[in-house]
């Protein structure tokens, strides 16, 4: 039976994660865990989050996972969920700044609050809450089923800055463009909340769940 | 193409029901929440907020079930508001499988409960409700928080206590117009377009939606960025997707 580890550092909605992956693969394992060793010996790992960033890498510190994760990173099929997204790049300014993981070259920033839109002159709330469009860039096994431009559930008030690499997977605008979702090798991870993205965040986790690894 | 504005039905639980009263007096049964909260999740309802009315506090376990059974069947976000005094109360609801808490009265009394929260569970969780009343006249018009379901006021202005909420970490406002809940007269739009205008953070509007139009004014005039209601969808007057058809008609960005 095929075993996904959610990795619990004490933070944000663990809950809705585990109870959408169950309900796409409920013949599989599916284990909230900080536990190194079931780490290790899990098929696939996911790596939610919610709040800041700065409380996600020292919660990493403390269960000493750094070194666990960067193995899960070379090797499983591993899906990243908003703060697991921004965590994989180099660092943050939340915080006052935050070194990340440096997985992915990149930064992660806060949205201006003067951010406007045309058609609309009285700025774009911040954080980023509610269903926006993620378009495509890129052919992915994670987004089978999925159609371009498809809405999304997103909140958050950091962003990971858009630049142009090849582990772009996927992009969003709100004021400006930033990247929603990455891909390299075995990593997939998107700044979104599959898990509360109805259909289409549904099939995203499914996509994941028979997801070899590879990136075609 | 950008952020849709999202629609919200909202269902007023007591004791396990989905009830709705007309301005808190005259309560109608309206089934089961899980079985409501389903139908609106198919009928395309960008979130779903419930809020506990119910009056003992050793009753809300039960709350705890109906979320804890929503959530393992629908996955759009679920806030929920009612009886959030304590760090604990929204441990416990977010385990549940809430996404999101609406804080209302216990932000009034200790306002460093909102940070602490925040603090805690980050911003994004954190939904401040606000109740507020007209106080001042028409040409000049004021509003101000009541507590207790409308019955208290607090004499705090609600355009800087939503700023003050915004400070103090909320990740969103949830408004309602506590003259014109249960009236189906429309929101109000004043209130609404003042503390929207006011805060950098999203704003919900509700109370007083009785046809699809006050849902699109609540958007077009009142600039909300979310709406809620809930008899209209509840007694079938009207679907979430008939909503979202006359809001895109008019030019409103929905989700499909």
């Amino acid at each position: 039976m095929t075993t996904i580890a959610i990795l619990d550092y004490g933070m944000g909605n663990l809950r809705s994660v585990s109870k959408a992956v169950e309900h796409v693969a409920p013949n599989a394992t599916v284990q909230l865990t900080h536990d190194a060793d079931y780490l290790r010996q899990a098929d696939r790992v996911i790596f939610p989050g919610q709040g800041a960033i700065t409380g996600c890498i020292q919660a990493l510190d403390k269960y000493n996972l750094h070194e666990v994760l960067r193995e899960c990173l070379a090797e499983k099929p591993f899906l990243g969920i908003c703060l697991g997204l921004q965590a994989l790049y180099d660092e943050s300014e939340e915080g006052g700044g935050t070194t990340c993981l440096g997985i992915l070259p990149g930064k992660v920033k806060k949205f201006p609050t003067s951010m406007t839109e045309p058609g609309n002159d009285r700025g774009l709330k911040v954080p980023h809450m509610g269903w926006n469009q993620v378009y495509q860039n890129q052919s992915h096994p994670l987004w089978q089923g999925i159609n371009q431009d498809e809405r999304f559930y997103f909140v958050h008030s950091y962003y990971v800055e858009y630049t142009e690499q090849a582990s772009v997977a996927g992009t969003t605008d709100y004021g400006l463009k930033f990247t929603a979702a990455a891909a390299r090798e075995n990593i997939f991870a998107v700044q979104f909340h599959p898990e509360k993205s109805q259909h289409a965040g549904l099939q995203l986790l499914k996509n994941f769940i028979s997801w070899n690894g590879s990136n075609s | 193409m950008g952020l849709a504005k999202r629609i919200i039905p909202c269902l007023d639980v007591d004791n396990g029901r989905v009830v709705k009263g007309v301005q808190f007096v005259e309560i109608r049964d309206a089934g089961d929440p899980v079985e409501v909260a389903r139908r609106y999740d198919e009928q395309g309802a960008d979130e779903i907020t419930f809020l506990d009315i119910t009056a003992s506090s050793d009753d809300r376990e039960t709350m705890v079930h109906v979320v804890e059974q929503v959530a393992s069947q629908v996955f759009i976000p679920l806030t929920v508001g009612g009886g959030i005094r304590k760090v604990e109360d929204i441990r416990r609801m977010l385990n549940a499988g809430a996404d999101k808490v609406a804080i209302n009265t216990a932000a009034v009394f200790n306002p460093e409960f909102v940070k602490e929260a925040a603090d805690h569970f980050g911003s994004q969780c954190i939904v401040v409700a606000i109740d507020a009343k007209q106080v001042g006249d028409g040409d000049d018009p004021r509003w101000e928080i009541f507590t207790h379901g409308g019955r208290k006021p607090t004499g705090i202005d609600a355009i800087e206590w939503a700023r003050k909420m915004a400070d103090y970490g909320a990740g969103e406002i949830l408004l309602t117009s506590m003259d014109r809940d249960g009236t189906k007269d429309g929101f109000d739009i004043a209130l609404t377009r003042a503390v929207c205008d006011a805060v950098s953070i999203p704003v919900i509007a509700s109370g007083g939606v009785g046809t699809l139009e006050h849902l699109a004014a609540g958007v077009t005039e009142g600039h909300a960025d979310a709406v809620l209601a809930a008899s209209i969808f509840h007694f079938g007057e009207y679907t979430v997707g008939q909503a979202k058809a006359l809001m895109a008609k008019m030019g409103i960005e929905t989700r499909g």
